[in-house]
């Protein structure tokens, strides 16, 4: 059963094409308010989901439920609710960035302010620019742009950084944030795991169109993935530990030394991308087996 | 049951959003060369060309004698030209490169109703053909000294011929926009379509001149009416002997325009979707 006090539920999703399987049996939850990103490899079946919970592609089974209707059937009602940003884009673009949010802003019962959406994504200078005249990473963030101009309850971020410079990201991690503030409900999918970490409230990762692995940001992995790895080099040599208690590692490495400096000292706590790769390593090797 | 409950949207917003779409549609429009050059002055450079270029051969005379000019002769069928192309070269080709390039796609995940598109893209071919016509009248008379018909009658078949033939070709358009598999792929379904139309269609050639076999089969098609109609508001009156049957046969025209009008409709109907689902 789906639940129904969740922005989105999703209950054994499968969807095949002719005989490949690109979701066998996916069932998660994004509460509302909460920020989930959704992770995987090229391939893995994340767009796939996240095209079947926007409308735009029909099920094969399962249940799923956005804001509580099945996206099968949704009304222009249920439309009116969701902001998307799709993975990619290529309009002619032939209208200037102001008439062109001012235009998309007319289809909403409760739209934000065309100015202070164009200000919030950074693009001021270019409000009377026509979109194709944009750089890439600027019309990626007329595409965000207009994916948050109606106030939806739940938004769709699929892969919306591509392409922008680390200020810009860093200028969109702020949007976000402030979104989140506002109670809105998100689903981003991304390849940069430190957007991942830094914007999620959880995360699911997909592998081979079924979810390896689904829990909050610190906690996916398991414990076991977050043991700090201590690595330094010993006559030339690269060696590694992991610890518990790297601290006291250190130390007694420092006096088996002589108390001199060891070379090339590291202590790593592993990142969210560490343990992603690792856990989509495992899985890979264990659906080879 | 599901505890969320969705605002429901205020009625009436399909015409608001609809009249939107026009002035969205009509600003692009013209803000692409490609378009604005073969599309909406297409028709009036073949009139400038050939009323040029056949300036010093006979296409006959009126009813008083006086000799027909070559602009004068290729005008109704640079109107009717104008019809097709504003319409269906328009649409099909543009409806391809919107869903080509995730237009569509992008519109299908909003609130937009598919009908204030519809209403977008029709409002967009009537605006951009009666400016076409419009211009093609009037570089016509102040150019090329074609003198327009004063009888009200006459203005009133070009109006009606006019409406039905912009709207069939519009949603012919539509329908047509579903054939090429990408938007690249477009100008090349459509464009030989439209010209071979064209051609046998009695807009470049005289009609009276094709073999009766190659007549019949315009007659299969819209444009062929849309041509006679319009020879029938701007030629002489003695020009009617040599249509087919030797007569203008606007009821023809009526019957004709109209069965497609319906065939397009229902085509849309049956075949239009923001995107395809499963590709």
């Amino acid at each position: 059963m789906t639940n129904p006090d969740s922005a989105v539920s999703v209950r054994d999703l499968r969807k095949t094409y002719g005989k490949f399987t690109a979701l066998d049996g996916v069932s998660f939850d994004i509460h509302r308010g909460e920020t989930f990103a959704l992770l995987g490899p090229n391939g893995a079946g994340k767009s796939t989901t996240i095209e079947i919970l926007e409308g735009y592609r029909d099920r094969t089974s399962g249940d799923v439920h956005v804001l509580g209707v099945d996206p099968g059937t949704g009304s222009l009602d249920w439309k009116a609710q969701l902001g998307i940003v799709l993975q990619s884009t290529g309009e002619s673009g032939a209208v200037t960035v102001r008439e062109q949010l001012a235009h998309f802003a007319g289809f909403y019962p409760n739209p934000r302010d065309v100015d202070e959406v164009i200000a919030a994504v950074g693009l001021e200078a270019k409000a009377s620019t026509l979109i194709r005249k944009l750089s890439g990473g600027q019309r990626r963030r007329v595409d965000v742009a207009l994916g948050i101009i109606g106030s939806p309850t739940l938004l769709f971020l699929d892969e919306p950084t591509t392409g922008f410079d680390p200020e810009s990201r860093r200028q969109f991690w702020q949007l976000i944030t402030s979104l989140k503030n506002e109670g809105t409900t998100i689903l981003l999918t991304t390849h940069y795991l430190d957007e991942a970490a830094h914007l999620g409230d959880r995360a699911g990762i997909i592998a081979g169109g079924t979810l390896i692995d689904i829990g909050t940001i610190d906690a996916i992995g398991g414990a076991d993935a977050r043991v700090p790895l201590v690595r330094w080099v010993d006559g030339g040599v690269q060696r590694e530990a992991r610890t518990a208690e790297p601290s006291t590692l250190v130390a007694q490495l420092v006096r088996d030394n002589g108390g001199a400096e060891l070379d090339a000292l590291e202590v790593v706590r592993p990142s969210l991308e560490d343990i992603y790769l690792r856990l989509v390593a495992e899985y890979e090797t264990a659906v080879a087996k | 049951m599901s505890t969320v409950t969705i605002p429901r949207l205020p009625a009436g917003r399909t015409l608001r959003l609809g009249g939107s779409r026009i002035v969205n549609e009509v600003r692009g429009y013209f803000r692409q060369g490609d378009s604005v050059f073969f599309t909406f002055l297409f028709p009036l450079v073949m009139l400038a060309i050939f009323s040029t270029a056949f300036s010093n051969q006979s296409f006959g005379t009126d009813d008083s004698g006086a000799a027909v000019s070559a602009a004068a002769y290729y005008l109704p069928g640079m109107l009717a030209a104008g019809l097709l192309l504003s319409g269906l070269q328009n649409l099909a080709v543009d409806i391809a490169n919107e869903r080509s390039d995730g237009t569509l796609k992008r519109l299908a995940g909003t609130p937009l109703p598919v009908v204030s598109y519809f209403i977008g893209k029709i409002g967009q071919v009537l605006v951009t053909g009666i400016a076409q016509a419009a211009l093609l009248l009037l570089v016509a008379s102040v150019v090329f000294g074609v003198a327009l018909p004063d009888e009200p009658g006459k203005w009133a078949t070009f109006a009606w011929v006019f409406v039905l033939g912009v709207t069939t070709s519009a949603v012919l358009g539509i329908a047509l926009s579903r054939v090429p598999r990408s938007g690249k792929s477009a100008t090349a379904v459509v464009i030989p379509i439209v010209l071979v139309l064209q051609f046998i269609s009695g807009v470049y050639l005289g009609f009276n001149q094709l073999p009766e076999w190659l007549q019949n089969v315009a007659s299969i098609f819209p444009l062929k009416w849309l041509a006679q109609g319009m020879r029938a508001v701007f030629l002489p009156a003695n020009y009617e002997s040599e249509e087919p049957g030797g007569a203008w046969n606007l009821d023809g025209v009526l019957v004709a325009t109209s069965l497609w009008l319906v065939v397009g409709l229902v085509v849309c109907r049956l075949t239009f979707r923001w995107i395809r689902k499963d590709s």
